[in-house]
């Protein structure tokens, strides 16, 4: 509480300079202030204060429009980011309201505020502001750590959703309110099918934003992560382009079918453009980062630069910026990474996250600013439909897309999946800038204020109540079919054994592209883009590195409570039983044993990291295991003078245990049987050890593993 | 992928395949190709090196096992005709087959697909899953992330639900009884293999 009070306090500062500053500036509408005390003599001619004492030299004068602009700026982002850490600072409202939320309340606050003070509506987020400025941002950190290789597992259901799923919702939510125009046609007729349309359009969008924002707060798995996620990502270049093209019919004096289908090619051309663009600049961005061994500092610099420069060739050409800086961030990730430095790489990411971070506060500050306007115009059977029709139109389209593609994919899209992918379709900044972008036309100013309380609505209900209302499904869930954890294990297995299946028979549709890329990666992409002394580094350096990076920083979610270690036999209680079937939902959900935790905005989690980490660790595992387990339990028995001799020592080596035990089992790879030892020993390192073995001996050692252990977790 | 050069009659055992296993003509072509594409030196046996080279293999947490599975204990060597018999197992299941009683049960029945994880399982072949073997999968699976009380405590669990004649393992039959409610067939089936 005390942390609450001293925010305040900073906040307090920063809403005392606001008013006075707008204060200052003249609006443009307000007369020149003549009648102010001749005390001040305010001068306004130049806008500058001073006390005009007598003609002499001034020695104290404020000249508040030199730095107007840049002053102002750094005020909204300063509010933006104060308020992101009262946020975090204030308790317990954090789990209930999303951040998102609370950022459009201060928003509306401080619009409030300035609408108060200066009698006028406040500055809005100008679309170009927020396309060229406060978008690309977010994108580029959003593609920058997209787990690739989930991604493109589930790219084809990503691209059904949100292709099909997008078409669906603006065809649909078009549709349905040319209907209620006509309906009623007194206060609506003016509204024609063309307008309903580019509305339907801009409102089907569902936003990243937001969605990342209140996804952060529930913990979904990182299937559904990446499906609502890849969706909102790849939905935007769709809604953009049918919105441009439903404005550029709006232009034409007649729409010919010739029109439509010409409209129809343009789509693909914006997505693909958008695509090659991405990819060009990637390619360069990778090329440079090889040549910046000299001048290590300024190679973050790259990545931003290129990257936005996508964005703007491509906004240029009126391609789907969003495809390219994508493209761009998931094209040259992996060379920048194995060309900078480790420093670079840090301060890449952390640059990102920090300027995503910003954006996207400063988002949804603007939203709740724009709010407050001097002009509304409400209807409620237009507002009200629309509300409605977004929430039946996307639930249907998510139903049926759903129910054709789970036909198709091994691990169907559950039935609470599909509840959080339809609810969780909230709308954003993007449906509000496109709607200022609009070409004047008499029912301008009603779309603005549908939109605005659609997305408020989306925002705040829906934002607010996704988490209870998945909670309670849970439970229904729970209620009716508790899989026992033997079942979970077995589907487990059988779920590894088919991807085993699948990628010995050379499975067609998702591993012939991915190898022949592969191949020709290797072959030729990274000879190109790589640095010579980068290349050779091999597997076992970078595990060991990655380890170490891991060790340092990450933070892999802690499985729950340590379970009770007594004895075997007795039965479980029932808090232990729910412990277990956490871990193994947690864990187990990783199919094809991806370790990585779902995506989150405010944390940099090595992702990247597991996926290499894990290569040569489970070559080891495998091949270890089948030589080891033999020496594990005749362990106890036999050799335990020496073994507990070389554990002891292994254990002094260093801190981080298993960085030790991994290398030389991976130096050791090629020579199985007399490795078999090492490997048994270094194998019994990662895993605590059993807790009846030689107690005397080490004890001290078991017990710091064991928290080795747990603090790794 | 299609190769002209083989055809039916270049593949041993190429019609008796057909009807042993129900794959179609197409079908064993296409396994015959990935079989020699996987047999880099030409010998026409596979050797478990020749599997592991097989990408992301080595990423799965049962890799070994899948190969070891391809090799039963004392072969070193698979040829087509074993190879494309245990894939029959991943063929989804025929709905209409009619079986006589002398016929032996398909591969790719339920059962048959059962008894392939079973005996992923059951490494010793003894016909029970023990408490031992049920831990060595559970380590392969969730491996770095949880403690060695957790892995016994979840194994105790699995086979105390298991556990129907209270012998401390799992026979096939308290195995398949704990699947009941999964649709093995939808689940461990390979959909183009059809």
């Amino acid at each position: 509480m005390a942390a609450v009070w001293m925010l305040s306090l900073l906040l307090s500062p920063c809403c005392l300079l606001w008013p006075t500053c707008l204060a200052l500036t003249p609006p443009a509408e307000l007369p020149q202030p003549h009648n102010l005390p001749p005390l001040l003599g305010i001068n306004s001619s130049d806008g500058s204060l001073s006390v005009d004492l007598s003609r002499a030299l001034r020695v104290f004068s404020m000249d508040y429009h030199h730095v107007q602009a840049p002053f102002e700026i750094v005020l909204w982002i300063m509010l933006a980011s104060l308020a992101k850490l009262g946020f975090h600072w204030s308790g317990r409202v954090p789990a209930v309201v999303p951040e998102s939320c609370l950022l459009i309340m201060v928003g509306l606050l401080v619009g409030g505020v300035i609408y108060g003070v200066r009698h006028s509506a406040p500055p809005t987020l100008s679309a170009d502001a927020f396309f060229l400025f406060l978008l690309p941002p977010i994108v580029l950190d959003a593609g920058y750590f997209l787990p690739g290789r989930l991604f493109f597992e589930n790219l084809g259901t990503i691209l059904w959703y949100a292709v099909l799923g997008t078409l669906w919702n603006v065809l649909g939510i078009g549709l349905s309110l040319y209907g209620v125009c006509l309906l009623a046609q007194s206060s609506l007729g003016d509204v024609s099918l063309l307008h309903c349309l580019l509305f339907g359009s801009l409102i089907a969008a569902v936003d990243p934003v937001a969605v990342l924002s209140v996804f952060q707060e529930m913990h979904v798995n990182e299937q559904l992560h990446i499906l609502v996620f890849g969706e909102s990502l790849l939905n935007d270049a769709v809604t953009v382009v049918l919105y441009k093209l439903f404005e550029s019919f709006l232009r034409l004096p007649s729409v010919s079918g010739l029109d439509v289908l010409l409209g129809g090619c343009r789509v693909v051309v914006v997505g693909l453009g958008g695509l090659f663009v991405g990819l060009f600049f990637g390619l360069v961005a990778a090329l440079t980062s090889r040549f910046t061994s000299r001048a290590q500092v300024i190679a973050p610099l790259f990545v931003f630069l290129y990257s936005y420069l996508s964005y703007l060739t491509s906004e240029m050409l009126h391609l789907s910026g969003i495809m390219a800086i994508v493209t761009c961030a998931v094209t040259m990730k992996q060379y920048v990474e194995a060309n900078v430095s480790e420093r670079s790489n840090t301060s890449i990411q952390y640059f990102l996250k920090m300027w995503s971070s910003v954006s996207e506060t400063l988002i949804f500050i603007f939203l709740g600013v724009s709010t407050i306007q001097d002009v509304h115009m409400w209807s409620w059977p237009f507002v009200c439909s629309t509300l409605l029709l977004c929430l039946i139109w996307r639930a249907t389209g998510v139903l049926l897309l759903t129910a054709v593609v789970n036909k198709l994919r091994r691990n169907a899209v559950t039935f609470r999946d599909q509840f959080i992918i339809a609810y969780g379709g909230l709308r954003g900044a993007i449906c509000f800038s496109l709607v200022f972008l609009i070409d004047d036309f008499p029912k301008k100013r009603l779309f603005i204020t549908t939109t605005i309380v659609v997305i408020l609505f989306t925002v705040f209900v829906q934002g607010m109540t996704i988490k209870p209302l998945v909670e309670l499904l849970d439970v229904k869930r729970k209620k009716r079919a508790l899989p026992t954890v033997s079942e979970e294990i077995h589907s487990r297995l059988i779920d590894h054994l088919l991807a085993g299946i699948e990628d010995v028979v050379g499975y067609w549709g998702q591993h012939y592209w991915k190898d022949k890329f592969e191949q020709f990666n290797r072959k030729y992409l990274r000879r190109f883009l790589i640095r010579e002394d980068h290349q050779a580094r091999s597997s076992i350096l970078r595990v060991y590195q990655e380890l170490e990076r891991r060790e340092q920083g990450g933070d892999v979610e802690a499985p729950a409570s340590l379970v009770d270690p007594r004895s075997h036999s007795r039965p479980l209680l029932p808090e232990e039983m729910d412990s277990i079937r956490r871990i193994l939902s947690r864990n187990l959900q990783n199919f094809n044993n991806k370790q990585t935790p779902a995506y989150s905005r405010h944390t940099l989690h090595q992702d990247a990291t597991m996926d290499r980490t894990r290569k040569p660790l489970h070559r080891h595992h495998s091949l270890g295991e089948r030589y080891t387990y033999n020496t594990i339990t005749h362990w106890p028995q036999g050799e335990a003078g020496e073994f507990n001799g070389s554990r002891r020592v292994r254990a002094g080596l260093s801190r981080s245990h298993t960085v030790c035990s991994i290398s030389p089992r991976l130096v050791l790879q090629d020579s199985a049987a007399p490795a078999a030892s090492v490997q048994a020993d270094s194998r019994e390192d990662q895993i605590s050890p059993q807790n009846q073995e030689p107690a005397g001996r080490a004890p001290k050692k078991q017990l710091s593993f064991v928290l080795e252990n747990e603090k790794q977790q | 992928m299609g190769s002209s050069s083989s055809n039916m009659n270049n593949i041993p055992d190429g019609q008796q395949l057909l009807q042993e296993t129900g794959f179609s003509a197409a079908h064993i072509v296409r396994l015959y190709e990935r079989f020699e594409f996987l047999d880099k030196d030409n010998t026409g046996h596979l050797r478990p090196e020749d599997l592991e080279t097989v990408p992301d293999l080595d990423k799965n947490p049962i890799g070994a096992r899948i190969i070891g599975a391809f090799f039963p204990p004392g072969k070193e060597t698979l040829d087509f005709g074993s190879f494309v018999r245990i894939l029959a197992h991943f063929r989804p299941a025929d709905s209409n087959r009619a079986r006589d009683g002398a016929q032996q049960e398909p591969a790719n029945s339920t059962t048959g697909k059962l008894r392939f994880a079973f005996q992923l399982y059951d490494q010793d072949g003894d016909g029970k899953i023990s408490r031992d073997e049920l831990l060595q999968v559970l380590r392969s699976m969730l491996g770095l992330q949880v403690t060695e009380e957790q892995l016994q405590c979840i194994a105790e669990r699995a086979i105390q639900e298991a556990d129907a004649d209270k012998d401390d393992a799992i026979s096939f039959d308290e195995f398949r009884k704990s699947l009941e409610k999964v649709d093995i067939d939808h689940k461990m089936s390979i959909s183009f293999l059809r």
